[in-house]
């Protein structure tokens, strides 16, 4: 038999996602049903199965659902507010009135292509109660100074801020590129039926737009489900929890405790969540294909 | 009227955008504690570099700098090879099990990372790797988004290329990169872009496996020094400057590819 040169071509790319991403996966799953710890890094005799009880032991910890709360509440208002903040900036720069698109489209999309970490140190002297630049321009619309970082109701805005921030660019490129595919002819047409901007948004644009916008709500769910690096580098979590994140809580128990078979439990909850709201969003999808 | 509104919006949120950048950039060349003035300065008092002499005389940040480059491009070459390599086979060869190899490795893009941190570390730590460049560079090696990026190219060169490289008595490697690695180039160049830029912003994974401040890669550093400097954002903030200057560099240089690589990456089977 002859060696087929299709599997040398296939062969390093699918060793190393096997080996470095698929085992990975299976022994996560795997360690989560241990009580995997400290000892047994030293000594892998030194860890038992333990059967279900880091799922028990998550689901009756306070700081679990505290986190869990938290990062739902970062994507529920983060999600649809960058989507649309998004959708937004591409309608006006794909406005038939606006010169110079090129420019601004590069300006708003700066913020993309930089660092998390670097952005979140510059955003934590932003949000500084005294010196920072957020509340000296709030001063102008005589809104007095909020403490942002550290105050716990004003600590989840602040990151949810600097994320729409950081993000909208991105989403607006695809949704530029969406609005670019719809005929100009809808548009006459409606215009000529006699409906308004309104109408013409609500039943052309949007509608035509629904494959981009579920596409574009997958991947910013995705993204967001993994809030780290902002609380990270911004609040440690704090104050009094109100930023702890879903991965910030497992990178805590994995890597400062190294509660390991605890801290794979909690990878696997995320997991669980994202793979549920990805099955969601293409339910809704096909259903309004049908 | 209409325009000049929405012009106007416009130049405002832009400047809104822009406005970090802009007071981290003043700030940076600001002498210790004037930028921790009200109002905030958007040009410096008294210009100076001395943040920058501190970051890389005193707390050798040009180490980090290294850290970050030769990570970065590591990780893009052999992931481009590596990628390419497996995006063509999908793309034009047929083999046993190729659509349900295909769909499985779709399918799996929604495994977060994370979940795999934990083992990986553990093996990174079994081969000895854990604190040097391979702990970033191996699960770097190659990634379905790549093979799916090169793959969706490949497919539109025609066959018949191939096929006439094939009967002047090319060799299959020959066709890889003597016609496919050529004309693909615009793929791989957004690919690469992707990657390094993907590489140098990465925190998560390089703050669990390298531990020795003379392992890090900017971010790390930088989070680190945090830690320690909470008080001084000057010196933070020219921290801050040379960790985005370099991908904001080359993502200026080559806008177009890394566009171009995000509608791609958007196009649905």
């Amino acid at each position: 038999m002859k060696f087929k040169p299709v599997y040398f071509f296939l062969a390093p790319a699918l060793t190393a996602i096997f080996v470095f991403f698929f085992i990975p996966v299976i022994s996560a799953f795997i360690i989560s049903f241990t009580d995997f710890d400290i000892y047994a890094i030293g000594d892998y005799s030194k860890f038992r199965f333990t059967g279900l009880d880091n799922y028990f032991k998550l689901f009756d910890n306070q700081l679990f659902w505290k986190a869990l709360s938290n990062t739902f509440y970062f994507v529920i208002i983060s999600g649809p507010l960058s989507i649309a903040v998004s959708l937004g900036a591409a309608m006006i720069l794909n406005s038939k009135l606006v010169k110079f698109k090129g420019i601004f489209r590069l300006v708003y999309f700066m913020p993309v292509v930089t660092t998390l970490v670097a952005v979140s140190i510059v955003w934590r002297f932003i949000y500084h109660p005294e010196f920072g630049l957020l509340n000296y321009g709030l001063s102008f619309v005589g809104i007095e100074k909020i403490d942002w970082l550290g105050d716990p109701f004003w600590s989840m805005p602040s990151i949810i801020i600097l994320s729409i921030w950081k993000n909208f660019g991105y989403n607006m490129i695809i949704f530029i590129a969406g609005l670019q595919n719809i005929p100009e002819e809808l548009y006459e047409a409606a215009q000529i039926e006699g409906a308004n901007g309104w109408q013409r948004f609500t039943k052309i644009t949007l509608p035509m737009l629904a494959p981009t916008t579920v596409f574009i709500t997958i991947i910013t769910m995705i993204g967001y489900f993994q809030l780290f690096a902002e609380p990270y580098i911004m609040t440690q979590g704090g104050p009094l929890d109100s930023t702890l994140s879903i991965v910030l809580y497992m990178y805590q128990e994995g890597f400062r405790w190294w509660n390991m078979g605890y801290s794979s439990a909690i990878a696997f909850v995320l997991f669980v969540i994202i793979l549920a709201g990805t099955l969601i969003q293409m339910w809704v999808q096909k259903r309004r294909e049908a | 009227m209409r325009k000049y509104l929405l012009y106007g919006f416009l130049i405002i949120t832009g400047f809104l955008t822009l406005a970090p950048f802009i007071w981290m950039l003043s700030a940076s060349f600001m002498f210790d504690g004037h930028a921790s003035v009200f109002p905030p300065r958007f040009f410096p008092d008294e210009f100076t570099f001395i943040q920058y002499e501190t970051l890389f005389s005193r707390l050798d940040v040009s180490r980090n700098l290294l850290n970050s480059v030769l990570i970065s491009s590591m990780v893009t070459v052999v992931s481009l090879v590596f990628n390419s390599m497996a995006g063509f086979a999908f793309a034009k060869y047929r083999f046993r099990g190729k659509d349900t190899i295909f769909k499985m490795l779709l399918s799996s893009m929604v495994i977060p990372s994370q979940v795999t941190m934990l083992p990986l570390f553990l093996m990174l730590k079994e081969f000895g790797f854990l604190n040097t460049y391979m702990a970033i560079l191996v699960p770097g090696l190659a990634n379905v988004f790549g093979i799916f990026l090169i793959r969706q190219y490949v497919m539109a060169i025609p066959d018949s290329l191939i096929e006439s490289a094939r009967i002047d008595g090319a060799t299959d490697f020959q066709i890889y990169y003597k016609i496919i690695v050529p004309l693909a180039m615009p793929v791989m160049v957004t690919l690469a872009i992707f990657t390094f830029m993907g590489t140098w912003n990465d925190f998560l994974w390089p703050l669990i496996v390298l531990n020795d401040s003379s392992m890090y890669t900017l971010p790390v550093a930088l989070a680190n020094l945090m830690g320690e400097h909470t008080k001084d954002p000057e010196l933070m903030m020219a921290g801050s400057v040379i960790t985005i200057l370099p991908v904001m560099m080359l993502f200026l240089v080559l806008q177009k590819y890394y566009i171009k690589g995000i509608m791609m990456g958007s196009v649905k089977e």
